[in-house]
């Protein structure tokens, strides 16, 4: 070409265009940059023959390794299964208070129910079940549907009006829309409620109406019916808010919380571990 | 309106540098609010009452105003004025279309920005990373794009000089392929088509794994086409301009780009790693990935060596060290990248903040530093100015912003590879050992490192701001030259 | 070397760009469409109802995926933290898909049934009053915005036009599934007969109205609930 000339700073010749002032050199391509190059593409080459890889129209290389993603976790599935045998040998079919008597069970049940606690639990029961308004705190010993271990695993197992068949499910009334108690006989009744904790003033009309319509589920004395998931009421610990306007209003238009069933969604084992930790967060019994 | 006119052998050529002139202003705006609107939607991520509780002002909705408005209002106002620049002249010819043309892809784009940013606060959105803007956006794109084509394309068909330049090469390439991938990615049913009430609303016709395949077929080469293909055409022009060096190897830029455009395409499904793509897809995203990683270095190395002999200008040319420091960004997320497509490291990477960080290396270091280098190059040629304003103010600007980078990069190695180990680590007796919002809790120290890091590249950003003000308005400070501290002692 | 052919003719430059770069979409794309075990041959998964659809729509407007990916890949922490990996199947009707590529938040493949609706309602209205350490926005907004939906039947239309196989009852009902499964009024039985395993009820703790926060908690509710996984198995196609 023409205008080839030779660069003076590196002693390499120019293409011989030019394009607003810019020259090109003629250097030939790096050395290691192409062998790098080449060793990537040999490389690539390998992986294609032993992963699954180039597609045809309706099919693909299966590679010689004859192995994929999914069959590689259910190896490590596998693998973890067998490692956690000498574990859950010692938990199947056996009853979660054996569980908890065996120190060494126990450890480990506690050491995996802490984070599956935490990542399933926690967002309503609050970091060590410290609760939250509109769920319960797990760290009292105010327990709607019991706090002993086997009734904190039915809980867990089948949850709370849930819609699975072994649910737990009770049903407060909403008296006052249906016309079975007049507002002011339920503002007599909150009162009533409140002074199980010293804060309202106990009528003697209010004592009888909470005797016809709340005793059966939340006992003469207010300390509520565990089995019939009644809440305990003379203990100043509130599901929905305390003091009389939160009595109230749960009277008047009452909240029914909702817990999922976990059975399906973790394993038994794992169910019998997370009660565990629930049980010993300072309220079991 | 001053014309700038080059003398050739049979006739003069005046060069449209009003439309250079519109995007630079355009892109030193865009900069400045998509720099703030990132810093702010970090500052969100740690202390989430910035969010404000108001609709149009959670972290969903101004996310993809940040990213729209750094990629494609920022870089893409910066690819259209150094395009438009570089084409005229080493073409040696007038911007083909004339100036209407040249307005309507200005303000087509003007628009199309507005009409997509004030979409997504309002809730309009197609839900596609980097591919946002709803079907109406989407049209007059691809009309200003096809035009912009049409622009570009036709000065190189009548150009004045017999070769097409290198950094042509990978313009056109970047108009192309962005048209490819715009239109194969956003193929949508538009409700109001079957009688739907709201005209902003359509569903894209693709589903799941294709969607998926198909969005990263797009995203990754948003990258690869916009923030790479496109920038790496602006630096065979202003690099070896500002270094006053011819460019290191011809036949290296014939390998590297050929290598480049075919292989990038490749790469997308390293997005996919683990998903339920099937496992071929990934196989061949991962190989071309590590693949690419040469043709990406074929860039960086004609950037760098193209300095051999006048190493020194970077002590006193402050522009020559963002082009440069630049490059050497580039070279660095071009070899993490690669890396992080490997499925085993992928595996801990993925949803993690090491990919923010790895985005943001290449966006910060590569497309924004080049970018500033280059409006830093034109913004006096274009304003008839003997010099910038000052250099000085380029320098604080340069060292500002690279502080920023360092803070905002290494708080999200930290964090992304911190969330990756935490999520996969077991204890003693194989459970879990942290829960996930323990991973959140652990976060928040570097979310603060990396929106302080923010806090300084807008500052930078300010500073370029300014010196552009003046510079445009003829001041010119009163500044020592730099001197080369060999020629100081010397002396 | 004679690359000056393409140095010298714009035209086969760009012609020569093009085929250069459409080839790795041609054969990465393509092919997902033919090769039969891409999408898994599972039962259940079915195309979202009315109701779902429109919370869907809130999720994908609000850039949810933004924070929050869809997609539990084959790793032991993230089966053990999540449940069982995802399936392409299961996001078979996905316009657009939304497996998302950042936890800021943890994966919601699963989380349909995972909390109670009151939960839901009490986390999107203030997130940090049920997890102090969380930093998501406050999306108490979607509980003021009543939804109608009353062109529901186009979008379901649209849908099945981008190849969902939603039926011409599913169509004309959609505005009446719409409101029964968002109140548990009205035919619900047709709903659920149309919609398997569909959640139906008022969502949101106001059943005087149909809001956002209803569509929105329908969606949330049915995410990761309809196949069946006690009986998968990865083997044979189902392993790709």
């Amino acid at each position: 070409m023409a205008n080839v000339e030779k660069d003076p700073v590196s002693g390499t010749q120019t293409t011989g265009h030019e394009w607003d002032g810019i020259k090109e050199l003629d250097t030939p391509l790096p050395k290691w940059w192409l062998m790098t190059f080449y060793v990537c593409i040999i490389w690539s080459i390998g992986y294609w023959v032993v992963y699954p890889s180039w597609p045809t129209l309706n099919d693909y290389a299966k590679g010689v390794f004859e192995t994929t993603n999914r069959l590689e976790h259910a190896k490590e599935m596998e693998a973890v299964k067998q490692s956690r045998m000498v574990w859950t040998t010692k938990f199947e079919g056996k009853e979660i208070s054996d569980v908890a008597a065996d120190s060494e069970l126990l450890n480990y049940a506690m050491a995996g129910g802490r984070v599956i606690f935490a990542d399933n639990c926690q967002p309503c029961h609050g970091a060590s079940g410290s609760g939250a308004k509109n769920f319960p705190v797990l760290a009292d010993d105010d327990w709607i549907w019991g706090g002993t271990l086997d009734a904190i695993q039915q809980t867990i197992l089948y949850g709370i009006r849930s819609g699975h068949d072994e649910e737990r499910v009770s049903d407060m009334p909403a008296y006052v829309t249906d016309e079975t108690i007049t507002p002011e006989e339920a503002d007599k009744i909150a009162d009533y409620v409140m002074s199980f904790t010293g804060q309202g003033t106990a009528t003697e009309e209010g004592e009888t109406l909470f005797a016809d319509y709340c005793a059966m589920c939340h006992a003469e004395d207010g300390s509520g019916l565990k089995d019939m998931g009644g809440p305990r009421l003379n203990d100043g610990i509130w599901l929905y808010g305390g003091g009389k306007e939160a009595v109230l209003s749960q009277i008047n238009k009452p909240k029914h919380g909702v817990m999922p069933a976990w059975v399906g969604r973790l394993s038994e084992t794992e169910i019998k571990q997370v009660a565990i930790y629930v049980h010993s967060l300072g309220g079991g019994q | 309106m001053n014309q700038a006119t080059t003398a050739t052998g049979a006739s003069e050529v005046v060069y449209n540098e009003d439309v250079v002139r519109k995007f630079v202003l355009a892109a030193t705006f865009w900069g400045v609010i998509g720099f703030i609107a990132g810093t702010f939607i970090a500052f969100q991520l740690a202390f989430p009452a910035l969010n404000l509780g108001l609709e149009w002002t959670t972290f969903g909705r101004l996310r993809p105003v940040h990213t729209s408005a750094v990629i494609f209002a920022f870089g893409g106002s910066v690819l259209f004025a150094t395009s438009f620049y570089v084409v005229q002249r080493t073409c040696r010819a007038p911007l083909f279309g004339g100036p209407l043309l040249a307005n309507f892809i200005f303000w087509g784009y003007q628009l199309f920005i507005v009409l997509a940013a004030s979409g997504y606060v309002l809730g309009i959105t197609q839900g596609k990373e980097y591919a946002e803007p709803e079907w109406y956006s989407d049209l007059v794109i691809t009309v200003v794009w096809v035009a912009y084509l049409i622009a570009f394309a036709g000065t190189l068909m009548t150009r004045r000089i017999s070769h097409i330049y290198v950094a042509n090469w990978f313009y056109l390439a970047f108009i192309i392929t962005i048209a490819m991938l715009h239109i194969g990615n956003n193929i949508t049913l538009p409700v109001i088509l079957f009688g739907g009430e709201s005209f902003a609303k359509s569903y894209i016709w693709a589903s799941g794994v294709q969607d998926a395949m198909t969005q990263w077929w797009y995203g990754h080469n948003a990258v690869g086409f916009f923030l790479t293909a496109g920038f790496l055409g602006l630096m065979y022009y202003f690099v070896p301009k500002q270094a006053e060096r011819p460019v290191y190897s011809y036949r290296l830029s014939i390998i590297h780009f050929w290598a480049l455009v075919f292989l990038y395409i490749w790469a997308g499904p390293h997005h996919l790693h683990y998903t339920s793509l099937p496992d071929w897809t990934q196989t061949l995203g991962m190989t071309f990935s590590i693949m690419l990683w040469m043709p990406s270095w074929g860039g960086m190395i004609n950037g760098l060596m193209t300095l051999s002999g006048a190493w020194e200008k970077l002590r006193t040319d402050p522009i020559l060290r963002f082009l440069i420091a630049s490059v050497a960004f580039y070279g660095m997320s071009t070899f993490e990248g690669p890396a992080m497509s490997i499925k085993a490291v992928n595996g801990l990477s993925h949803y993690t903040d090491w990919t923010v960080g790895h985005v943001h290396s290449g966006a910060l270091g590569w497309v924004a530093f080049v970018s500033f280098g280059a409006l830093y190059y034109l913004v006096p040629k274009l304003w008839n100015r003997t010099r910038l304003y000052s250099l000085r103010l380029v320098t604080y600007h340069f060292w500002i912003a690279t502080i920023g980078i360092v803070l905002y990069i290494t708080a999200m190695w930290i964090s992304g590879i911190m969330q990756g180990l935490m999520w996969r680590a077991y204890d003693d007796l194989g459970f879990l050992q942290y829960s996930f919002i323990e991973s959140v809790e652990a976060m928040h120290p570097y979310y603060v490192i990396r929106a302080c890091g923010g806090v300084l590249f807008v500052l930078g950003a300010l500073i370029m701001l300014w010196n552009f003000i003046k510079t445009i308005q003829g001041d010119l400070r009163t500044e020592d030259e730099f001197v080369a501290p060999q020629s100081a002692a010397a002396e | 070397m004679k690359h000056e052919i393409f140095e010298k003719n714009t035209i086969l430059l760009a012609i020569a760009i093009l085929i250069t770069v459409a080839i790795g979409g041609l054969v990465q794309i393509v092919p997902l469409y033919f090769i039969d075990s891409t999408i898994e041959k599972v039962d259940g998964v079915r195309p979202y109802s009315p109701l779902e659809l429109a919370g869907r729509n809130i999720y994908v407007r609000e850039g949810c995926y933004l924070c929050h990916s869809q997609q539990i890949r084959p790793f032991r922490d993230e089966v053990e933290r999540y449940g069982h990996y995802s399936l392409a199947a299961e996001s078979m009707y996905d316009h657009p898909f939304q497996w998302g590529s950042k936890r800021t938040g943890p994966d919601l493949a699963r989380v349909g049934g995972k909390y109670s609706n009151a939960w839901h309602v009490a986390h999107l209205i203030r997130p940090q009053d049920v997890v102090p350490e969380s930093v998501m926005p406050m999306y108490g907004f979607l509980a003021n915005k009543e939804l109608t939906f009353n062109d529901a039947g186009a979008h379901l239309a649209t849908l099945r036009a981008a190849g969902d196989p939603y039926t011409d009852e599913q169509i004309a009902a959609a505005a009446a599934d719409f409101s029964a499964q968002a109140s548990g009024e009205g035919d619900v039985d047709a709903v659920l007969a149309r919609y398997p395993k569909a959640v139906v009820g008022d969502f949101d703790g106001d059943p005087s109205k149909i809001t956002e926060l209803d569509a929105l908690i329908s969606y949330l509710q049915m995410l990761g609930t309809l196949v069946d996984f006690t009986t998968f198995k990865p083997e044979g196609e189902m392993a790709r």
